[in-house]
């Protein structure tokens, strides 16, 4: 009796210290957030120790008739799909030069992790600098070549894509090493028979090897997806979300809204619209992955 | 022999396409390098000054600073707690899966695929009212609790997968031979996972010490991390940038430690999940 009692209640014990983290640290929390996108609660509330004041949906609806929240949404959608293009291009670009063994390949794969173990706000930092409109060394560049500095990140025009540029920067690696992963795993009988059968490269990338790293390209993307609608930080580093709000993508907003603005509630009713937006695109992974599982 | 010097120019060009990529990926990192190595002057030279003498004077004023010795050590607690504390209860938690198969392992696995895209700031309002209740705001330990559940679902993920390669029969002879589910854990197992073990403990670190946003709204002024701390020195008017590059080069110290040592655990984590499963 007490070795069954002992055999049922193990597994859980296990499992019981972590269950207990994700559920009071993660969990709670999130549906926490849920709870008081419903409230109208400022930070002196809280600092006053009023309760939250329930008002429905009031918070989603001045958001999405706030002028600010609309161009978030816009400047977020022109961040998030620029970086994932630019990144599967130049990732595959990159994955299909590399591919098929060239010299010190190994050295090459160990420096392009660099940029992605970098601490976000370093990159924000050097990439500011490098911005910097008197002593910075791109508008330098620019000059040697006889071109018109740029404002990189003191003109709306420009601000934003000077901030795609980083992500690009720093992500693109990334990309790559999926790639390069994925372009390895293709047979090479396949490959062979194509070269046999008279293929010319580009028949072969097309029909050969595009297709069977299909899958693998589709959850790069996805992957960097997510990571693209939650990144914050370089750009918190970089222009603060300016000039105007030519740079505050959703994630920033939030944080200004709960902390400069001071309005929790309504920061939290970013947080469920961003949440809903991530877990739409996490479930299309989840749903691969399990099916793989159980193969 | 026109097709080979056809085929000579087209390696060549690969080559140039190459090495031009890894010029622009090496350079911003290594300007950050030289600048922190540059006298003051030289920093904000325009032509910059490609050759000079290197000095620590930037790493000097940095670490001559008791507030920096401070957010540097509030970083290596935070940073190792979380590691310790995450890689331990998540290899905890990936046996109990690995090894029962209880009813609803599967959902776990789900919900931990789900967990990992949990954004810090969606749980940045609400930590922060929790915190301020249980009187975890303004703690290193809070810090680490937050980052401790963050990267549990990756670990349980990473460190699963290498326990599934672990022979059965290795178990089943110690329970044999009358060994406990713990002993078994930590004595057979624990030893034969250290790869995985260690791509988990490197990922929770560097999320712990690179991490931003909790920290900055999670903290004080005596909890305060380095990465939150090198963004209050920067103003537009006046940025020190000799000691601004020499934080950022300590802060990204341990990346660069990580890459050269562990290069290929770092690719199969980051790969994890996207090119196998």
């Amino acid at each position: 009796m007490s070795t069954t009692l002992r055999k049922s209640v193990t597994p859980w014990l296990f499992t019981l210290p972590a269950l207990a983290c994700i559920v009071f640290i993660l969990i709670v929390p999130v549906l926490s957030g849920v709870r008081l996108s419903f409230f109208e609660y400022a930070m002196r509330d809280f600092a006053a120790g009023r309760d939250p004041v329930f008002i429905g949906l009031d918070n989603f609806r001045i958001l999405f008739s706030s002028a600010n929240f609309q161009a978030s949404i816009r400047v977020t959608l022109v961040f998030v799909s620029s970086v994932v293009v630019f990144e599967l291009l130049l990732g595959l670009i990159l994955a299909l030069l590399m591919e098929g063994g060239i010299k010190g390949l190994r050295l090459f794969r160990t420096l392009f992790i660099l940029p992605i173990m970098i601490a976000p706000v370093v990159v924000g930092l050097i990439w500011r600098f490098m911005y910097h409109p008197s002593f910075g060394i791109l508008n330098y560049f620019l000059l040697r070549l006889g071109l018109d500095p740029i404002p990189w990140l003191h003109s709306s025009e420009w601000a934003l894509r000077s901030v795609i540029i980083a992500d690009v920067w720093q992500w693109t690696p990334f990309v790559f090493l999926i790639l390069l992963a994925g372009l390895q795993g293709v047979s090479k009988d396949l490959i062979e028979a194509g070269i046999v059968d008279g293929c010319s490269y580009l028949q072969n990338l097309f029909f050969v090897k595009l297709p069977s790293i299909a899958s693998i390209i589709a959850v790069a993307a996805i992957l960097r997806l997510i990571d693209a609608f939650r990144s914050l930080v370089v750009i918190y580093v970089m222009t603060y979300g300016g000039p105007g709000v030519s740079t505050e993508v959703m994630s920033l907003h939030l944080y200004k809204t709960a902390f400069m603005a001071q309005r929790l509630g309504r920061a939290a009713a970013i947080a469920v619209i961003l949440l809903a937006i991530l877990i739409a695109l996490s479930s299309v992974l989840v749903v691969r992955t399990l099916r793989t599982e159980r193969k | 022999m026109k097709s080979r010097t056809r085929k000579q120019i087209l390696t060549g060009l690969r080559y140039l396409a190459i090495i031009t990529g890894a010029v622009v990926v090496l350079f911003p990192i290594y300007l950050m390098l030289t600048t922190s190595l540059k006298p003051r002057v030289a920093a904000f030279a325009i032509p910059p000054e490609w050759t000079f003498v290197p000095t620590l004077s930037s790493y000097a004023t940095v670490l001559f600073d008791d507030n920096f010795l401070r957010f540097f050590s509030n970083s290596v607690q935070v940073a190792l707690g979380a590691t310790v504390g995450s890689v331990l209860i998540a290899a905890l938690a990936a046996y109990g899966i690995v090894r029962f198969r209880f009813k609803g392992s599967q959902v776990f696995v789900g919900g931990t695929l789900v967990l990992k895209m949990i954004p810090e700031v969606i749980l940045v309002v609400p930590v922060f009212l929790l915190w301020n209740a249980f009187g975890l705001i303004n703690t290193r330990i809070g810090l680490i609790l937050v980052y401790v559940a963050l990267n549990l679902a990756f670990n349980i993920w990473i460190i699963r997968a290498f326990m599934m390669e672990v022979p059965r029969e290795l178990e089943q002879s110690a329970e044999i031979d009358g060994c406990s589910e713990l002993t078994i854990f930590s004595r057979i197992i624990m030893p034969l996972i250290a790869p995985g073990l260690s791509v988990a403990a490197i990922f929770t670190f560097r999320l712990a010490w690179n991490e931003f946003v909790l920290s900055l709204a999670l903290t004080n002024r005596f909890t305060r991390t380095l990465p939150v701390a090198v963004s209050m020195y920067i103003t537009d008017v006046g940025v020190q940038w000799g000691p601004i590059t020499a934080i950022a080069t300590v802060i990204a110290l341990p990346a660069f430690i990580f890459t050269f040592l562990a290069a290929r655990s770092l690719i199969s984590g980051l790969t994890a999940g996207a090119v196998k499963g």
